[in-house]
């Protein structure tokens, strides 16, 4: 066999070299940046506590009574609430990348011989840790108010894993629409149309309550499955193929979402 | 003589606009090569090709010994970039931005950390570096900008308008560090709007119009291109009443002295002479002038 070894241009410039960082460095250092940033974020903060619990007495106690007279409503709607919050709290990836590629930051990174995609990998760990840290916040309330669950540890588990599955999920798809608007402002505009799904799901009222055609809507948006699938591993009620469906989507939307904002974040590249 | 840019034949569009076309250059190493030209004309893509951002849609561009086409990552290496938004982060410190720098250039933890204390020393930001870079003045800013591009200290620094809408005293501090950046040696490639700049910091300067050098040269070359001293009267308020070209020759200048002898103004109390050397402005409006525009005045003054 033949090898050919391409040989380095011989530099005789005075100077010195920058190296490329070895392994993950990249990524850690990115991830460390990203998590500075959300810890820094105090507005993002104060959300993440004061959304859960807001949302969570809103339902109890206001619509809980209409909606289920027993009193047992919290045990139906908490996953919900732990969506509609991981989604508010994953939304401001979006802010975060389109600020990082509108600054001018994002080229210094690519002039540098590293992978300047590992500044979104950051960016998606630091979210999916941050929304972690915010489902304990909305679990913690819900025990609060009156939340029963029967889940054995495994079940509890499996449920922090879907959870942390649907969390990368929507990140995902937060950090291309990031890539794909204009500007921050614009990103905010486009995510807030995702925030609104959970709403047409089985999060807070049984799918047959629903018009017919919002049930139909309801029942085959990937919400609904995930919604399921959980209230099944934390509440015991019928599993049934819920966990495949939630599994399958959530998969499938961070395929898409990455093959998309990869596809972007050359595309950007090239444009200016 | 080693080229450390060596740029043939680069075109560029973008969609309809044609930004770049047939453009040549080539740096000498250890110099300071100043890419002047109005709003525009093509200096940050000139810039974005060189340093790997963008691909020429024609030519061969050789960085630092590297082909930015073949070895973009070569290239890398080798080069520093500061662009024209300040490319910091605004919610790290300047120490943390210098040190996740110094991270992501393959520095070690020790190395990274005595780098790091050494910039902020050398850039005068000591003091403020355990703030948020968001409460920063726009010249702090900058100066940490180009902080973070020296964390390693490539052979090749890229400067996209370093100055721009900086006050006069950030400007000469900025100017300082530059000289300094130069004089250990590296090569430094900056654009700039204001011929000020690029007469104080740049050994060669050349002109970008419409997509294409339009002149080059050292700025005594680009000014002698222009012609030799100009003769001005000016009146009591120093108001400029009227000025003539020479050649530069003993004749020629007497000659210019004389025929402003003749001009009525020069007899008005207060009025008085002064010689100058052509400026860069005079230069760059000689070469970028819209040609429709230079067509009507000299019209006009046949006339007249």
């Amino acid at each position: 066999m033949i090898t050919t070894i391409v040989p380095r241009p011989a530099v005789d410039f005075p100077g010195a070299e920058r190296s490329r960082p070895a392994g993950l460095t990249a990524e850690a250092a990115f991830i460390g940046r990203s998590i500075t940033h959300s810890l820094r974020d105090t507005e993002a903060l104060i959300m993440a506590v004061v959304l859960p619990t807001l949302l969570m007495l809103l339902f109890t106690s206001v619509f809980g009574g209409a909606l289920d007279p027993s009193g047992d409503y919290v045990d139906y709607v908490v996953p919900g609430i732990i969506l509609l919050c991981a989604g508010f709290g994953s939304s401001s990836t979006a802010l975060y990348v389109s600020r990082d590629m509108t600054t001018g930051i994002i080229d210094r990174f690519r002039t540098m011989p590293l992978r300047a995609s590992a500044v979104l990998t950051g960016h998606v760990v630091a979210s999916v840790l941050r929304n972690l840290v915010a489902t304990g916040v909305v679990i913690g309330v819900a025990l609060l108010v009156g939340f029963r669950p029967t889940a054995s540890a495994w079940d509890w588990l499996a449920a922090v894993a879907l959870i942390a599955l649907y969390i990368l999920a929507i990140t995902t798809l937060f950090a291309a629409i990031g890539l794909a608007a204009s500007s921050p402002d614009a990103a905010n505009a486009y995510g807030f149309i995702l925030l609104f799904l959970p709403y047409l799901s089985s999060a807070f009222v049984p799918l047959e309550t629903l018009p017919a055609w919002l049930a139909w809507f309801a029942e085959h948006q990937p919400i609904t499955p995930v919604i399921e699938a959980i209230r099944s591993l934390l509440m015991g009620t019928p599993m049934g193929d819920a966990a495949w469906w939630a599994v399958g989507w959530c998969v499938v939307v961070v395929a898409v979402a990455a093959v998309w904002g990869t596809w972007l974040f050359r595309r950007r590249a090239s444009r200016r | 003589m080693t080229l450390a840019i060596d740029a043939r034949g680069i075109a560029k569009r973008f969609r309809s606009t044609e930004v770049l076309r047939d453009l040549d250059l080539a740096v000498e190493a250890g110099t300071v090569f100043g890419l002047l030209g109005p709003n525009g004309s093509g200096k940050t893509t000139t810039i974005n090709i060189l340093t790997t951002l963008v691909r020429p849609d024609a030519g061969t561009a050789v960085v630092a010994g590297a082909d930015v086409r073949t070895d973009p990552d070569a290239v890398r290496a080798r080069i520093s970039l500061t662009g024209q938004s300040a490319a910091v982060d605004e919610v790290l410190t300047a120490r943390e931005n210098l040190l996740m720098l110094a991270r992501l250039s393959g520095l070690g933890r020790r190395e990274a950390a005595s780098r790091c204390a050494e910039l902020l020393e050398r850039f005068d930001l000591a003091d403020a570096a355990g703030r948020r870079v968001g409460t920063y003045s726009g010249g702090m800013r900058r100066r940490l900008d180009l902080a973070l591009s020296l964390v390693v200290p490539t052979p090749v620094v890229f400067l996209d308008e370093p100055t721009t809408g900086l006050d006069a005293r950030s400007r000469q501090e900025l100017w300082c560090i530059i000289r300094e950046v130069a004089d250990a040696g590296a090569t430094v490639f900056l654009t700039t709007q204001y011929l000020e700049e690029a007469d104080r910091l740049a050994d060669r300067i050349a002109v970008l119009d419409g997509g294409r050098i339009a002149a080059e040269g050292t700025p005594s070359d680009l000014k002698a291109q222009v012609g030799g001293a100009v003769v001005e009267l000016r009146g009591a308020d120093d108001a400029l009443l009227a000025e003539l070209p020479t050649d530069d020759s003993v004749h020629g200048l007497r000659a210019a002295v004389d025929a402003l002898d003749r001009h009525p103004a020069s007899a008005v109390p207060g009025a008085h002479v002064a010689i100058r050397r052509p400026s860069l402005d005079d230069v760059f409006l000689a070469i970028t002038a819209d040609p429709a525009e230079t067509d009507g005045a000299s019209l006009i003054g046949a006339k007249g």
